[in-house]
């Protein structure tokens, strides 16, 4: 190959590569122009920008306090929960000292009253062992009338105690309820038969006749809530005046069967 | 549970009248009292057809488990959900009751709303 035909082809190669270069130089323009069209259609107008960022941060807030609304919904969900618990523990105990009351007050018997005592102290309050003790106002003495778990507590049948002898000695003598785990004296752990788990007064307003007793309570029975001082407390005050009506009755009846004996013999006699 | 009708088996009348206040709560409800398992017997042979039972274990005459193994032998009655409500509250008391044919068992004192839920338990099924 000459020297001129060399420079030729490469004349030629040179126009070539010209050509390709300049084609790609206006394919670059082209798509310059294309991107800045395409990014001037895609921009929003600045006021639409704002617009937004203003939908943003209001509906950022509006989730926060829905999210606070529902908090503060929840809390309340859970206090209606907590206060439906309530009121069932309040309806159920309406219901024993209705129930209570009626079965204390239906019966003028003597024996009979001290039955549903037992049965009340047993069912409604869970005891196990306890003792019902009448205050004789002759000897200022309290002596057990009714018992129950002489098993537990031995001689539980037999106590008798001064007016204010003791924990139950002062229970009747100052009318206060006493409870073992009430005890500030730091022997709390301790019940014997002079110191029951609990000792609730049998009054009528502030004239104690006696009072109940509890040595223990029923196995499932861990230890007095707060609503069985309540319950116990009103039990004991109708259960007192149910005590104190039958054996006024029982009198009065021993009385009258007297006078109609003797008056029996006076009209036999003359 | 609408129209159900109660037996309620316990020898205390605080108790009957306890457990029938709370049974007051199902609409329409009829219960029906028995003072020991003879009288339950007697009761369970009546014209009421019984939906539930519910036993105290002591009473005097037949007590109630001696009454839950009755009815769980007799063809009749066998299917007749029993709950047991009861002061003896030990475990092995539980199981026996349980493994004699009672469907629940609960210890008193009662709580009327545990009851409630025992009974719609029972009933629902």
């Amino acid at each position: 190959m000459t020297e001129e035909s060399k420079a030729e082809k490469f004349l030629e190669l040179f126009n070539k590569g010209k050509e390709f270069t300049e084609e790609l130089l206006r394919e670059n323009q082209r798509l310059r122009y294309r991107l800045a069209a395409s990014e001037t259609e895609q921009k929003p107008a600045p006021d639409e920008v704002q617009k937004l960022r203003d939908q943003i941060v209001h509906l950022t807030e509006e989730n926060k306090r829905i999210h606070e609304r529902f908090s503060a919904i929840e809390e309340e969900n859970k206090d209606f929960a907590n206060r439906y618990i309530e009121i069932e523990e309040q309806n159920n105990n309406l219901a024993n000292l209705y129930v209570a009351s009626y079965q204390l007050h239906s019966t003028l018997d003597f024996r009979e009253v001290i039955q549903i005592v037992q049965e009340i102290v047993i069912n409604l309050i869970g005891a196990e062992a306890f003792a019902i003790l009448l205050l004789d106002e002759k000897t200022n003495e309290l002596k057990t009338i009714a018992s129950e778990g002489e098993d537990v507590m031995p001689n539980i049948d037999q106590i008798s105690i001064r007016l204010g002898d003791g924990v139950m000695g002062q229970v009747a003598k100052t009318g206060e309820s006493y409870y073992v785990n009430q005890d500030i004296d730091g022997d709390s752990g301790s019940v014997s038969i002079d110191k029951p788990q609990a000792a609730v007064p049998l009054k009528i307003k502030e004239h104690v006749i006696g009072l109940i007793a509890i040595y223990k309570l029923l196995q499932q029975k861990d230890s007095f809530s707060a609503v069985d001082y309540e319950l116990f407390s009103l039990l004991a005050a109708h259960a007192a005046t149910a005590i104190f009506s039958s054996k006024l009755y029982s009198q009065s009846e021993r009385k009258l069967n007297t006078i109609q004996s003797f008056l029996d013999l006076l009209t036999t006699t003359s | 549970m609408e129209n159900a009708n109660f037996l309620v088996v316990e020898d205390s009348p605080t108790m009957r009248q306890l457990i029938s206040f709370s049974l007051k709560r199902f609409k329409n409800a009829k219960i029906i009292e028995a003072v020991d398992g003879v009288d339950a017997l007697k009761k369970l042979s009546g014209p009421d057809k019984i939906d539930l039972i519910l036993t105290d274990i002591n009473m005097p005459v037949m007590d109630g488990l001696k009454l839950v193994s009755l009815v769980r032998q007799n063809a009749q009655l066998k299917n007749i959900p029993i709950i047991i409500i009861t002061t003896e509250g030990a475990e092995e008391d539980r199981e026996r009751g349980l493994a004699l044919g009672a469907n629940a068992y609960i210890s008193k004192p009662i709580q009327s709303s545990h009851l409630i839920k025992t009974i719609s338990e029972l009933l629902a099924v």
